[in-house]
């Protein structure tokens, strides 16, 4: 009799790592062709969006007040500020020129205003003008590095409807003493220079003196302009219907500020004390503004205004391409790649391979997680790419075009384009979760596309009140799409900030955390679930 | 044909889901509506008509851009999930003339939708009555109460209804000719909502329109506008023309493929 030896494998029994669980999940990806041909499609259609966006723009000019042309002939241009970003920088400026340091002192007794008639009908003729201030015209003391637009300055102002604020550069606001200013509430205002660091202060009464703020202006020249100003920006009344929101009105209106007891101290050039008062503004417009001098009082009107662009439907830069417009195709990326991160999962029911799967890797939930590192490195990468190129290509149609582009720095730019990439990863695991958790991929992609494209589609159309779309673009995983947002929301400027226009109610971060958080959500039910559940 | 008829319907009849669906459906259809109207406030002195530009019908059936998600679903499943269980060889074998199984199947699917359709049309049409006069849309304001009565809101309801109808023969087409679930889902999710979005965010406007035009959603929906009708792109019943037509494309193009290839 033999002796019977038990059969052993002589393979080596294979390792089971979480390495290997990786390198096991991502061949399932890699060899089905129809998902790597659907990621490819993810990243076509997101430079085929953006480019078609750019491509077939032809903006009329009926924003800026011409006839339908087409091409950069009508387009906007903007001066540019220190800052890089498009402003406006047109006012009246009385001023004198101040060598070296020194500062400037004057009370502010009266701010009155003329407003266009409420109809918006053009023409501010004396009959159909009336009186009345927005909330943002303001008339004070400037400090401005030179008489081109977009050049550096700092201001103490009293305004309209905000109380006393120092602004600078443009982009700069800070709140001084708060209320209206009238005979029976003058404001004193106060600008010194030393260097390149301009300070301002206000005061009630012209003893005690309260510092506003301290701004450092690099590269002021040692010969600023320093003076009074009157700046009133054109008439906008944001209103919101349920079409969206809509901003009525427009044609110039005017601030005329009285200033007494004007005082500049310092400096050393010849002109010293020898006033000259201008229309600062484009070349083309036909700025208001005149300034009266009797007795140390000053009367100084002015029209237009000192802020930055914002860029938005409605607004001056209504016609400008932004990098939003580049990247429309997220959508349609966001769907092509939730629809291969639902059937990442769900094939694996219909084919019966979770069994496979899970007899060779036991602990689900670390299959879970490899499975969401694979088709969350997938999507972020394909994102990155859809986004950068179709920024890229973009940018250089519409360069081409000779269209304008509202400005983006390099940073914003480039926070976008990876932030694009985060969000097509955090909603492909979201969309995996969901798959883990439905088991079906056709409800598992309706769930997903719901979640983040559908709030997001209330919110720009309009076909929700915009308080309403706020909330939906704060607590919806649409909330993710923040991270596009790249254009900064001014309080001293009156615009409509709606994701219509790119702007979003929460941060690029905030946003994306609250993305995170529903996908931690549902990747915490779907390691539940697969672990009570039988595959 | 009535057998055939018959066993598609005992078909998606016995289906948990259809029944799931079919109650998402006409609850989130009412819900999104009662929200939206529940959502609107019109400031004080700003409430008349020209002003707000509000639709008290278009508000009341502003669920029925998601209901439109779950009727859709609903399709492609009725479809997509004989292709994923592999169950459609043994219903191919069962009925070998297949253009007459796709005529079933979109008769069962359409009386599904029409029937919740009208069930979640009229509960929004209740609701809106119910919440709108006391958000500013009142009588005292020049809003007119909603009623089934009134020529415009009964073309919105209607509409509605008939809308949500052609969105499942959209995707009951779309379906066949994709067959798989997930894939066709994503491309009628994104058929019905990236045009929209892309009208509204393009700042060419006269491309916007044109979009809009041709846009299966947004032109569909026109019917459910009552006021300033006169502005649209397109009349009313010429929108929803537009979506039949989609309608009939898909479900040509899904006849052909289910016709010429093998299952």
């Amino acid at each position: 009799m033999s002796v019977m030896t038990p059969y052993r494998s002589r393979v080596d029994g294979a390792r089971d790592g979480f390495a290997q669980l990786l390198h096991a999940e991502w061949t399932k990806f890699r060899t089905v062709r129809g998902w790597t041909i659907t990621v490819l499609v993810a990243v076509l259609v997101m430079v085929g969006f953006g480019t078609l966006s750019a491509w077939s723009t032809t903006s009329s000019c009926s924003n800026n007040g011409g006839q339908a042309r087409s091409g950069a002939s009508c387009m906007p241009t903007f001066p540019l500020g220190p800052g890089g970003e498009p402003v406006s920088d047109s006012f009246y400026f009385v001023r004198q020129p101040l060598a070296g340091d020194g500062s400037i002192t004057v009370l502010v007794t009266s701010l009155t205003g003329l407003l266009p008639p409420p109809n918006g009908s053009q023409g501010p003729g004396p009959d159909d003008t009336k009186p009345g201030l927005m909330p943002w015209s303001k008339v004070g003391v400037m400090i401005k590095g030179s008489l081109t637009q977009g050049s550096a300055y700092a201001a103490m102002m009293v305004t309209g409807g905000h109380g006393v604020r120092m602004q600078w550069n443009y982009t700069g606001d800070t709140a001084g003493l708060a209320g209206a200013v009238g005979p029976a509430h003058p404001r004193w205002l106060r600008l010194t220079r030393s260097g390149d660091v301009i300070t301002g202060y206000d005061s009630a009464d012209g003893a005690h003196w309260a510092r506003v703020g301290t701004v450092t202006l690099a590269g002021l020249p040692s010969t600023v302009q320093v003076g009074l100003f009157g700046a009133s920006p054109d008439y906008a009344n944001v209103t919101q219907n349920f079409g969206g929101t809509s901003q009525n009105g427009g044609g110039p209106t005017q601030a005329t500020g009285v200033f007494d007891h004007v005082a500049v101290t310092g400096g050393s050039g010849s002109a010293a004390g020898q006033w000259a008062g201008s229309y600062l503004g484009a070349a083309e417009a036909s700025g208001i503004g005149s300034y009266h001098q009797g007795g140390g009082r000053f009367t100084v009107t002015g029209s237009g205004d000192i802020a930055p662009i914002a860029e938005g439907h409605g607004g001056p830069a209504d016609a400008a391409l932004t990098i939003n417009d580049y990247l429309l195709g997220t959508f349609a990326g966001l769907i092509a790649l939730a629809v291969i991160a639902a059937m990442f999962m769900t094939s694996e029911y219909r084919r019966n391979l979770l069994r496979v799967t899970f007899a060779a890797s036991p602990r689900r939930g670390r299959v879970l997680a490899a499975k969401a590192i694979v088709i969350g490195a997938v999507s972020f990468v394909a994102g990155l790419v859809g986004a950068f190129v179709a920024v890229s290509i973009g940018t250089a149609v519409t360069h081409s075009r000779g269209y304008y582009e509202f400005p983006v720095s390099g940073p914003v730019e480039a926070r976008v384009i990876i932030g694009t990439g985060l969000l097509t990863a955090v909603t492909a695991v979201l969309a995996l979760a969901v798959g883990a958790i439905v088991r079906r991929s056709a409800a598992a992609v309706a769930i997903v596309v719901v979640t983040i494209v559908f709030p997001y589609f209330l919110a720009v159309t309009g076909a929700v009140p915009l308080g309403a779309a706020d909330w939906l673009l704060r607590i919806t995983p649409a909330a993710g799409f923040a991270v596009q947002g790249a254009y900064p929301q001014y309080p001293q400027v009156t615009a409509i900030y709606s994701g219509l226009s790119g702007y979003y109610p929460l941060g690029s971060l905030a946003g994306l955390a609250v993305l995170c958080g529903w996908t931690a959500a549902a990747m915490a039910g779907a390691a539940y679930l697969l672990r009570r559940r039988g595959a | 044909m009535t057998q055939v008829v018959h066993a598609e319907w005992t078909k998606l009849r016995t289906l948990a889901s259809t029944w799931w669906l079919l109650l998402a459906a006409v609850a989130l259809t009412i819900a999104v509506g009662a929200a939206v109207g529940a959502a609107f406030q019109c400031h004080q002195f700003a409430c008349a008509p020209a002003q707000t530009g509000a639709d008290p019908a278009k508000i009341s059936l502003a669920g029925v851009a998601l209901g439109q998600v779950i009727v859709a679903l609903l399709a492609v499943l009725a479809v997509g999930g004989e292709y994923t269980t592999g169950m459609i060889r043994v219903t191919l074998a069962a009925t070998p003339r297949r253009l007459i199984l796709l005529a079933a199947k979109a008769a069962v699917v359409l009386g599904w939708t029409l029937a919740a359709g009208v069930v979640a049309v009229l509960g929004s049409v209740l609701a809106g009555r119910l919440i709108l006069p006391g958000r500013g849309l009142s009588a005292a304001n020049g809003y007119a109460l909603l009623s089934l009565g009134s020529g415009p809101d009964l073309r919105a309801a209607a509409g509605s209804v008939l809308y949500l109808a052609l969105i499942a023969l959209l995707a009951l087409g779309v379906t066949t000719a994709i067959r798989d679930p997930a894939v066709a889902i994503g491309a009628l999710l994104g058929l019905l909502f990236l045009l929209p979005i892309a009208s509204a965010v393009i700042p060419d406007h006269v491309l916007a329109r044109h979009l809009e035009q041709i846009a299966p959603m947004t032109a569909g929906l026109y019917i459910q506008a009552t006021t300033d009708v006169r502005s649209l792109p397109l009349t009313p019943w010429q929108g929803l023309g537009v979506l039949a037509l989609w309608s009939l494309g898909a479900m040509l193009l899904g006849a052909l493929v289910l016709r010429f290839r093998d299952a």
